[in-house]
C-alpha cells in the first residue's frame, strides 16, 4: 500500500530542513500569519489584474478562474538538478530519434525492440509523415517531461508530453510573483533565473525554419480566446514579439502559408502550433475543424514551412509507447537511462493482466489514450464499484489501459485552510530541442500541486495548483 | 501587422471613447439634474440626446417614461444594454484580451482592471449608487488609458489604429452631440441670441468645453460660436476638424497598396473643415452639414475596415 511519502522540505523523523531548505525554513518560522495571510491574497488580486488566468467553458463572458497558486516555494539543490538535467536531455534526445526512425526506416521495430503494431496500429501515428524529412531531424521542439519522486527519493518519469505541452507560462509568473511578493528570499538565496525561457524558445523555432531562409517569420498559432490555454498563447507570442495568430488569419498559397497582414499578405516560415495535429488541416485531418488552415499540410509536406511541434509527435508519448522509452534511449544512444520510468504493467500482456486484475485496490489504471488525470482508476481511493467497473473494461479491451503502482509521490508544505501541511507535486520541465544545437532546459519548471489532502491529482483541471521551483546555485 | 490584430485595436480604442463620450453626458446631465428648477430643460435636452445616439429605443424597451434617474443608470451601468457604459468597458476589454500580446502590458493591465472593477461596482449595485461618481470614475479610466497609450506604446501601426478608432469615434461623437442641439442651429436662427443657457453649457460641458469656450470668446455662450468651436478650432481637442487632421494622418502612417482612396478621402474631409469658414457652413444649415458629416465619417470607418481590417478573402 501507500508509504511514507518523501518530504521535500524536512528530513524524516524529526531530522530538520534538508540543506536546500534551510534558510527558507528559518525564515518561514519568524513570518507572522498576518504577513502570510496577505501575500497570499495580494497574489491572487494580481494574477487577476494581470490576467493570468484560464477560461471556463460555457460560462460567463470574462469569467476566468485562476490556477492557485502556493507561496512556498519547490527548491531542488544543484546536484539533484543536474543529474535531473542531463537525464531530460538523454530522453527528449532519445525520442526525437525515435519519432524519425518510425517515420523512416523504422529500424526499432525491425529490431524487434517494440512490437511493430505498437506503434503502426497507434491512432496517433501519422501514415502522412511517412518519408517526410523534418530540419534538423527534430520531432519535438518543446517537450513537457512530468517527473515525480518515489518514496525512496528518487526521481521517475511518470508522462512524456510531445504534443502541445502547455505550463511555461505559469513556471515564469511564478517566479515574477514570488519575487514581487518576498524580494527579500532572493537575496538570501541564489535562486537560477528562468526568465529567459522565450528567448531560448525563438532561437530554438529561428534554428528549424526551412533551408534557405535567412530570416524567418516565426508565429504561434492559437485557437483564439475562448481556448483555456490562452493566456499562456498571447504571454509567449508577446514575449517572443512573434504574431499570435488564428487558422482564419493564415491561408496557403503556391504551396506556402502567407498571413494576412494590413499590409498584405505575408510569408510565414515557422509556426509554433498550439492546436492538436487533428485541428491542422480540415482538409487531411478533421474536415468540420475551424481552427486549422486548409492546405497547411501540403505546404509542409513540401518543406516550405516548419510546423513546431512536429505532426505526428503524439505516438511517442502515448501511454502505450511510454514503458520502452528506456530501450529507446539505449536502442539509440547506447547508453543507460539516468531517469527511470514508473513500473508499467501493460495490460494486453496476460501475465501482466493477470496480475493487475489481483491487485487493482493497490494500482494505478490509466487509459493508454487519457489524458488531465481523466480516465484514471486510483485503486486505493476507489470505491469497489468503480473497480469493478474498471475490471470489465479491462477485460474487455485490455489493450487500451496500463497499471502502476500507487505512488507516493513526494510532498511539499503548501498553505492548507488550517494552514501549512503536506501536499503531493510533481515537476514538468520544458525541454527545448532545435537544430546544431544543445538540448536546452531552464533550470527548474512546472511544480504542480494537488491542493487537496491526500490527493495525487495535481492537474489543474482538476483542483491542482502550482508553485515557484527553485533551483539552488551553491 | 495582423489585419485581424489591427481589428481589435481599432474597436478597442472605439469602445473606450465611446465610454467617455457616454460618461460625460451623463455627468453633464446628472449635474444639471440637481440644480433647481432643472426640470424641463433637463427632460428636453436628454431626449434630443436619447434621439441623436440611438439610445431612445432600448431604453423604451425596459422604462415607460424618461425619468432621469433611471435614464443615468440605464445608460451607465445596464448590463443587458450593449451600449451602456458598462457593455462598452466590457467590449474593450474583450477586444484587448483579444490580441493582448500586441500591447504592452501597462495598457493590458489598465483596461483588464477597469472592466474588473466596473463588474464589481455593476454586481454591488445598491440603490444608491453614486453615479455622479462613476462617471467621474469612467472619465478617469479613459484618460489614464490614453495617457498609458501614448507614454507605453511604440509608435507602430498598432499605435495608429488605435488612434483611428479613438479619433473616428470622437468625431462621431461631437457630431452627434451637435445634431441633438440643432434646432438652435437651423438657418435662419438668431445667431446672437441665447435660447438656453442652460441646455448648451451642459453640451459644453460633456465636451469638456465649457473653460475653453470662456477662454476662446469671452462672451456669452450662443450655438453658432458653440458650433464653431466644436467644428472648426483646430486648437480644440474634440472639434471635428482636430479629430479628421489626427485620423488622417494616422491613416498616412499605415497607407498600403489599396488605401489611396480611403486616404484621399480623409485628406478631402480634413481640407474641407480646415479651409471652410463658419458663415459657409450656416448658410447652408448646420444640421445639414453634420448630416452629411455623419455620412461621410461612416463611409470612412467602412473604408478603413475593407483596407485594413478585415480585407476580403484571398488565396
Amino acid at each position: 500500500m501507500v508509504t511514507t511519502a518523501y518530504d521535500e522540505m524536512y528530513l524524516a523523523n524529526n531530522g530538520g530542513a534538508r540543506t536546500q531548505y534551510r534558510r527558507y525554513s528559518e525564515w518561514l518560522a519568524v513570518q507572522p500569519a498576518e504577513r502570510l495571510a496577505q501575500k497570499r491574497a495580494e497574489a491572487d488580486a494580481l494574477f487577476h489584474r494581470v490576467g493570468i488566468t484560464f477560461a471556463v467553458y460555457g460560462q460567463e463572458e470574462g469569467a476566468e478562474r485562476l490556477i492557485p497558486f502556493d507561496i512556498v516555494p519547490r527548491v531542488l539543490p544543484l546536484e539533484e538538478w543536474m543529474r535531473l538535467e542531463a537525464g531530460l536531455k538523454q530522453r527528449v534526445s532519445a525520442l526525437n530519434a525515435f519519432i524519425h526512425d518510425i517515420y523512416h526506416d523504422q529500424q526499432i521495430l525491425k529490431a524487434g525492440v517494440i512490437p511493430a503494431e505498437q506503434v503502426l496500429c497507434n491512432s496517433q501515428y501519422r501514415p502522412e509523415m511517412q518519408g517526410i524529412d523534418v530540419q534538423g531531424n527534430i520531432y519535438a521542439h518543446i517537450a513537457g517531461i512530468d517527473i515525480v519522486r518515489d518514496d525512496a527519493g528518487e526521481f521517475r518519469v511518470l508522462e512524456d508530453n510531445l504534443r502541445v505541452p502547455s505550463g511555461v507560462s505559469y513556471m515564469l509568473e511564478n517566479r515574477k510573483m514570488m519575487m514581487r511578493l518576498f524580494p527579500e528570499l532572493f537575496s538570501e538565496h541564489r535562486v537560477a533565473p528562468v526568465d529567459h525561457y522565450p528567448d531560448v524558445l525563438l532561437d530554438n523555432l529561428r534554428s528549424v525554419a526551412p533551408t534557405g531562409v535567412a530570416d524567418p517569420t516565426v508565429v504561434l498559432l492559437t485557437a483564439g480566446a475562448h481556448n483555456s490555454a490562452y493566456f499562456e498563447h498571447a504571454f509567449l507570442a508577446q514575449q517572443m514579439g512573434i504574431e499570435l495568430v488564428e487558422g482564419q488569419d493564415l491561408f496557403v498559397r503556391d504551396e506556402a502559408v502567407f498571413m494576412r497582414t494590413t499590409q498584405g499578405p505575408q510569408r510565414v516560415d515557422v509556426i509554433y502550433r498550439r492546436i492538436d495535429d487533428d485541428f491542422l488541416d480540415p482538409l487531411v485531418f478533421r474536415p468540420d475543424s475551424m481552427l486549422g488552415i486548409p492546405g497547411l499540410l501540403t505546404a509542409y509536406r513540401a518543406g516550405r514551412v516548419t510546423i513546431a511541434n512536429a505532426i505526428g509527435t503524439g505516438v511517442a508519448d502515448d501511454k502505450s509507447i511510454y514503458p520502452y522509452v528506456p530501450e529507446m534511449i539505449r536502442f539509440y544512444l547506447g547508453q543507460a537511462p539516468i531517469i527511470a520510468n514508473v513500473h508499467t504493467w501493460m495490460l494486453r500482456r496476460p501475465e501482466d493482466q493477470a496480475y493487475v486484475l489481483a491487485h487493482l485496490s493497490e494500482l494505478v489504471v490509466k487509459e493508454v489514450h487519457g489524458a488531465g488525470g481523466y480516465g484514471m482508476l486510483i485503486g486505493p481511493a476507489a470505491s469497489q464499484a468503480e473497480i469493478e467497473r474498471f475490471r470489465t473494461q479491462i477485460i474487455a479491451t485490455p489493450e487500451r489501459y496500463i497499471a502502476q503502482p500507487t505512488l507516493a509521490l513526494s510532498t511539499c508544505p503548501t498553505f492548507a485552510d488550517a494552514g501549512l501541511a503536506p501536499r503531493h507535486i510533481d515537476l514538468r520541465p520544458f525541454v527545448l530541442s532545435g537544430r546544431g544545437r544543445e538540448v536546452t532546459i531552464v533550470p527548474g519548471g512546472l511544480t504542480r500541486v494537488a491542493l487537496t489532502a491526500g490527493s495525487l491529482v495535481v492537474n489543474s483541471s482538476q483542483g491542482g495548483g502550482t508553485k515557484d521551483t527553485w533551483v539552488l546555485e551553491n | 501587422m495582423l489585419s485581424r490584430t489591427a481589428d481589435h485595436l481599432y474597436w478597442m480604442s472605439r469602445y473606450i471613447e465611446r465610454a467617455e463620450s457616454l460618461a460625460r453626458l451623463v455627468d453633464a446631465h446628472y449635474r444639471m439634474s440637481l440644480l433647481p428648477h432643472s426640470g424641463d430643460t433637463l427632460a428636453e435636452s436628454l431626449q434630443a440626446t436619447m434621439t441623436a445616439l440611438h439610445i431612445s429605443d432600448a431604453y423604451a424597451a425596459k422604462h415607460d417614461s424618461i425619468e432621469p434617474r433611471a435614464v443615468f443608470e440605464f445608460v451607465s451601468l445596464d448590463r443587458d444594454y450593449s451600449g451602456s457604459i458598462l457593455s462598452c468597458l466590457r467590449a474593450a476589454r474583450e477586444n484587448a484580451r483579444a490580441v493582448r500580446g500586441s500591447l504592452t502590458s501597462e495598457l493590458w493591465v489598465t483596461l483588464n482592471s477597469t472592466w474588473l472593477d466596473a463588474r464589481l461596482l455593476a454586481m454591488r449595485r445598491s440603490p444608491d449608487v453614486d453615479i455622479g461618481q462613476f462617471v467621474e470614475w469612467v472619465k478617469e479610466r479613459s484618460h489614464l488609458t490614453r495617457g498609458v497609450t501614448i507614454g507605453t506604446m511604440l509608435r507602430d501601426e498598432a499605435f495608429h489604429f488605435t488612434r483611428i478608432g479613438t479619433f473616428l469615434e470622437r468625431a462621431d461623437s461631437t457630431a452627434r452631440i451637435l445634431t441633438a442641439h440643432q434646432t438652435d442651429l437651423e438657418p435662419g436662427a438668431d445667431a446672437t441670441s441665447v435660447p438656453d443657457p442652460y441646455q448648451w453649457s451642459v453640451l459644453l460641458r460633456a465636451l469638456s468645453a465649457f473653460e475653453v469656450y470662456r477662454r476662446v470668446y469671452r462672451d456669452v455662450i450662443t450655438p453658432f460660436k458653440v458650433a464653431q468651436l466644436l467644428i472648426l478650432r483646430d486648437d480644440m481637442p474634440r472639434s471635428l476638424l482636430r479629430c479628421c487632421k489626427e485620423v488622417y494622418s494616422n491613416l498616412k502612417s499605415v497607407a498600403n497598396e489599396q488605401s489611396a482612396e480611403t486616404e484621399r478621402r480623409a485628406g478631402e474631409m480634413h481640407a474641407l473643415l480646415h479651409f471652410t469658414r463658419m458663415e459657409e457652413i450656416t448658410a447652408r444649415g448646420v444640421p445639414q452639414f453634420l448630416e452629411s458629416f455623419l455620412a461621410r465619417l461612416r463611409d470612412l470607418g467602412d473604408r478603413v475596415a475593407h483596407d485594413f481590417l478585415v480585407p476580403p478573402a484571398e488565396a
